[in-house]
């Protein structure tokens, strides 16, 4: 898309770019182009001498076990989060759409969970879930199950994945609802006149309309659950137990800690870069022929 | 937008100006042209208290120097801080690390400056027979030269509830010596009503790795656990070590033994009343005395009675004060004397009895024990009786190992597994052992340079 | 819906209350905690019914500070979250709209390349690049300062991207109107665009004023004085301490009192901020 009317000025376009291309390159590109440097390095904490290793921090990093397990980790946390997100929103906007008077001040009512800073959701639901002084905690336990997020790694991702999804569902409500409420109604009609009833109309015409708008989630919600939840993560199990709740990011920040590891934590962070683009690409390409628009 | 309240290269950089300006004004007012000493630490609540008390006093005893403590967060933030201050060229004069991160502080020739050594410089008298061998061990080359200065110590104790006690039928007064006692005591307690946790414990490889080690005079590593070489290797997945790890796991089933984290974020089911015996550090004691709602006491760690050494003697927990590197003679001297200061023994008592840190000074264990502190206070006493139970071997002088925070991280990861079932102890410890000396190894080749 | 509606709309009724009330669960639960003693809820003995602990905690937290761990007072914290939220919306218009300007308004070499250049940082988060930013800002003199605080979080295309959507779609005529005005750039910009972009520059506002209020680790890492730290960041601190107790009412208490500038703003500016969370995105 290019705009006809235009402007002349030789210099000021680029006077107008500075201030962000200034900031981009000191913040954005300098460090991008640091981690990669750094990952061919083995430092101390103190910065007083360096190695240059080559790809060796690499090697390392893929014979470690808790690397790989983090890649599972995230994979599976973004699953979870994606399918119980998106489920729960689809359902609540469905409700919503039924031009129900109220549909506005649901709206309101649901959406401010967003607002809420992924640190804090962690901690409101930490507090609720503690083993010791949790208040739905006992009622667990009254059920049988030895709740135990601290040594148990299915209960630790479980909560953590309820924290995370409990934000979420308020964005994808809102898209879904949107999204729901651009379908044209004479579709919905000549379905019904058809003789559809409303479950088999909502699967078969409704749902594979909102196909944009459930790719564009999914692929919003992974990035979330890639990055944002560190928060939640941090605030919840701290990574753990035994590794069971850190992602790939997670496992960036605890290996650099302290001037751990700053050059396997740096190949980390370059690795990480690279599957986010490559996500992100794949994503748009091929996934896209399959929506339907 | 820009705000720089202090200016992170504040300190020692504003001195020029400042003593220029300040010499020019002596002229007019009798101003004080006094070095500034920026001391960062991690203490909060009443421990920080002491710190700005001591500083106040320092300051207030003589016209040269002045000391200006920062909290910085807790331990690893306050780490972290100085670390990258250093890196940015505005590092503090003094700065509390804690004991596991003595590795990295030692191995930083030139970014830090060693307690011997400027306190000889700087004409201090300096006698290291004075200091606690136990406390001062830990800090010292294997020569005995001190690098940093002790500050605030602690030893692992066994906290107990006498009240629960009592109730369960057990003699308040008379705690569990041993380790089968103290897993015979726990299955009561659980019976008379604590099902969810008969005994428990904090910093969980402190307790169950480091201290249990050292306790009973086993090694954790070679080279006297690190202190004498960067060579070290991990060596604590032993047999008996294993079998500890097993009795944890076994126990753990019923939960006559309960997991409570990696760090001290449990220790509140001691004084909430839930646990009735948690192993953790001798600096709870200021929180159990605050918050319990019940008669407690504490002990000394209990031990296996089959190990021929044991009781040995413990390794010490808390914090020091290191001074960091590329500051002026000046500056040096004032810290010198700051630290002089804080030897003296009556003011070691005062530390002492205000913090329930241990007294760093042989004078000054003496002169408390003079006074009769421990009379009223018997849990006081505890940790300084572990510490110097017995003269420190090479299994027992203290550790140091590098990058030791995600060290202790591995560790705990696979104590972690073997207590959830994931993995049997002796798997679990082995991988303990091999992780760290990955690590290890990598840490050495960034240090002998 | 075509079918009888009654029974449908009961049906959706409820479920979407309950949504209501279990989303909103967590939410009241902390503020039940913030008006209980610490001892209370250590003791796992919290009823689901406010205690009478409100005044004396919220007036501590917000003005003398939690007594074991974080000793600032939320009040500062609240502060600096503001202007940290402030600095990084305003900053972010500001360059976004003056650089997407550039783009869709002149023509000059390498500006596709401008284009891409700006456009990749969406992909990759700060958290990607931490460690080497950190090292960057330290090396500036930046830790514990507004400023760093601030300038490594705008550094991403949100903005451009979402002003050069909208000034694609402003119909050239305007334009074309200006300049036989006489008018020159600058005057078009101000008269002209800027009003009509003020929705946009509102949405964008919205989003990142609560982007910025709830930045996590980006704040962690650089700030240690306790006086610069983020009421976010002041929460997690208060729950991890050593040889202290986790002071949870006033942990929760801090955890209220954080979630309700974004929350506001999220509810009074909510057309704003749903378009602009639609518009970003597409």
């Amino acid at each position: 898309m290019e705009k006809h009317a235009i402007l002349n000025g030789k210099l000021i376009p680029y006077l107008l770019l500075a201030p962000q291309l200034l900031i981009t390159v000191i913040f954005f590109y300098w460090p991008a182009t640091q981690a990669i440097w750094q990952s061919f390095l083995l430092e101390d904490a103190f910065g007083l001498s360096s190695e240059f290793v080559g790809f060796e921090n690499y090697q390392v990093l893929f014979r470690r076990p808790e690397y790989y397990q983090a890649m599972a980790t995230t994979a599976v946390f973004a699953t979870l989060v994606a399918v119980l997100s998106m489920s729960i929103a689809l359902w609540l906007a469905a409700m919503a759409d039924k031009n129900i008077k109220a549909a506005g001040a649901y709206k309101t009512l649901l959406i401010w969970p967003y607002a809420v800073a992924p640190a804090v959701a962690g901690v409101l639901w930490i507090f609720m879930f503690h083993p010791s002084l949790g208040m739905l905690a006992r009622p667990l336990r009254l059920m049988g199950i030895d709740w135990n997020p601290l040594l148990n790694g299915r209960h630790a991702l479980v909560l953590v994945t309820f924290a995370s999804a409990w934000k979420e569902v308020a964005y994808c409500f809102l898209f879904f609802l949107a999204g729901l409420q651009s379908i044209p109604r004479s579709v919905i009609e000549a379905a019904a006149i058809d003789g559809a009833r409303p479950f088999r109309r909502f699967w078969t015409i409704i749902f594979p309309l909102l196909s944009p708008t459930t790719f564009f989630l999914v692929v919003v919600i992974v990035v979330y659950v890639f990055f944002d939840t560190f928060g939640i993560i941090d605030a919840v199990t701290g990574g753990g137990p035994a590794g069971a709740t850190t992602t790939l990011v997670y496992r960036v920040y605890a290996d650099g800690r302290l001037g751990g590891d700053l050059g396997g934590s740096a190949a980390q962070s370059v690795i990480l870069m690279v599957i986010v683009i490559a996500l992100t690409a794949i994503q748009f390409r091929y996934i896209e022929r399959k929506v339907q628009y | 937008m820009k705000k720089d309240p202090e200016g992170i290269k504040g300190g020692s950089y504003m001195l020029k100006p400042c003593t220029i300006v300040a010499a020019a004004l002596a002229f007019a007012s009798p101003a004080l042209a006094q070095t500034e000493i920026q001391w960062w630490h991690a203490q909060t609540g009443g421990n920080a208290e002491v710190i700005n008390g001591l500083s106040n006093e320092f300051n207030a005893s003589q016209k040269d120097y002045k000391v200006v403590p920062t909290y910085k967060g807790n331990y690893p933030d306050t780490m972290n801080a100085g670390i990258a201050a250093f890196r940015a060229g505005g590092a503090p004069h003094i700065i509390q690390v804690f004991e596991v991160g003595t590795a990295t502080m030692m191995s930083a020739k030139g970014a830090v400056k060693p307690v011997h050594e400027l306190m000889k410089e700087a004409g201090e008298k300096f006698d290291p027979q004075a200091y606690l061998p136990a406390i001062t061990g830990y800090y010292s080359t294997s020569k005995g030269e001190m690098l940093s200065m002790p500050f605030n110590s602690s030893s692992t104790v066994m906290w107990y509830n006498k009240d629960a006690f009592k109730k369960a039928g057990l003699d308040p007064d008379k705690p569990p010596k041993t380790w089968p006692e103290v897993f015979d005591y726990a299955k009561k307690l659980k019976a008379a009503g604590h099902d969810t946790c008969g005994f428990s414990n904090a910093w969980v490889t402190w307790v169950n790795v480091e201290q249990l080690s050292a306790w009973h005079n086993v090694p954790l590593g070679t080279k006297a656990n690190g202190l004498d070489g960067w060579d070290t290797e991990l060596k604590f997945n032993t047999p008996f070590h294993v079998r500890h790890l097993q009795n944890l796991v076994d126990l753990q089933k019923d939960k006559t033994y309960d997991y409570s984290g990696r760090t001290a974020t449990g220790e509140g089911r001691f004084t909430s009343g839930e646990c009735p015996i948690m192993l953790t550090s001798s600096g709870f004691f200021a929180n159990v005395k605050g918050n319990a709602k019940f008669a407690f006491g504490n002990a000394p760690m209990p031990y296996y009675p089959d190990q021929k050494d044991a009781p040995q003697n413990s390794i010490i927990g808390g914090a020091s004060l290191w001074v960091m590197g590329g500051k002026k003679a000046d500056e040096y001297k004032g810290v010198a004397k700051f630290f002089s200061f804080l030897s003296e023994t009556d003011r070691q008592v005062q530390i002492h009895k205000g913090t329930g840190y241990l007294p760093i000074t042989k004078a000054a264990y003496a002169k408390a024990k003079e006074q009769g502190f421990y009379k009223d206070q018997p849990y006081l006493e505890t940790p300084l009786l572990e510490l110097t139970n017995k003269e420190p071997t090479e299994n027992s002088r203290g550790l140091r190992f590098g990058n030791m925070v995600q060290l202790r991280d591995v560790w705990a990861e696979e104590i972690e597994q073997a207590l959830a079932g994931g993995k049997s102890p002796k798997d679990a410890l082995d991988a303990a052992v091999a992780r760290g000396n990955v690590m290890l190894r990598q840490f050495e080749r960034t240090v002998t340079r | 819906m075509v079918e009888s509606r009654r029974y449908r709309n009961i049906g959706a009724y409820t479920v979407l209350s309950l949504g209501v009330l279990i989303f909103a669960f967590p939410v009241y639960v902390a503020i039940i905690a913030s008006t209980h003693e610490n001892a209370t809820i250590m003791n796992g003995n919290m009823p689901l019914l406010p205690g009478g602990q409100a005044a004396e905690n919220y007036y501590r937290t917000i003005f003398l500070g939690g007594v074991r761990s974080a000793r600032e007072p939320v009040g500062n914290m609240m502060l600096n979250s503001f202007i940290v939220a402030m600095g990084i919306a305003v900053g972010k218009i500001f360059i976004s709209i003056l650089s997407a300007f550039a783009i869709v308004y002149y023509r000059f070499p390498l500006r596709k390349a401008a284009f891409w250049v700006i456009f990749i940082t969406l992909m990759l988060p700060i958290e990607v690049r931490i460690y080497p930013t950190y090292k960057i800002v330290a090396d500036l003199g930046l830790l514990d300062t507004y400023t760093g605080l601030i300038l490594p979080l705008i550094a991403s295309a949100t903005g451009t991207l979402l002003f050069r959507q909208f000034f694609m779609t402003v119909p050239d005529e305007l334009l074309e109107a200006s300049k036989m005005d006489g008018a020159g750039a600058f005057r078009f910009f101000k008269d002209t665009l800027l009003p009509l972009s003020l929705t946009t520059m509102a949405a964008l506002f919205v989003i990142q004023f609560i982007y910025g209020w709830n930045q996590y680790l980006w704040p962690l890492l650089i700030t240690t004085r306790d006086d610069m730290q983020t009421v976010v960041i002041g929460i997690k601190k208060l729950l991890t301490t050593q040889d202290a107790l986790s002071e949870w009412h006033t942990a929760m208490t801090t955890a209220v009192l954080a979630m309700i500038p974004p929350v506001l703003v999220v509810l009074l500016m909510q057309r704003l901020f749903v378009k602009g969370l639609v518009e970003t995105e597409k």
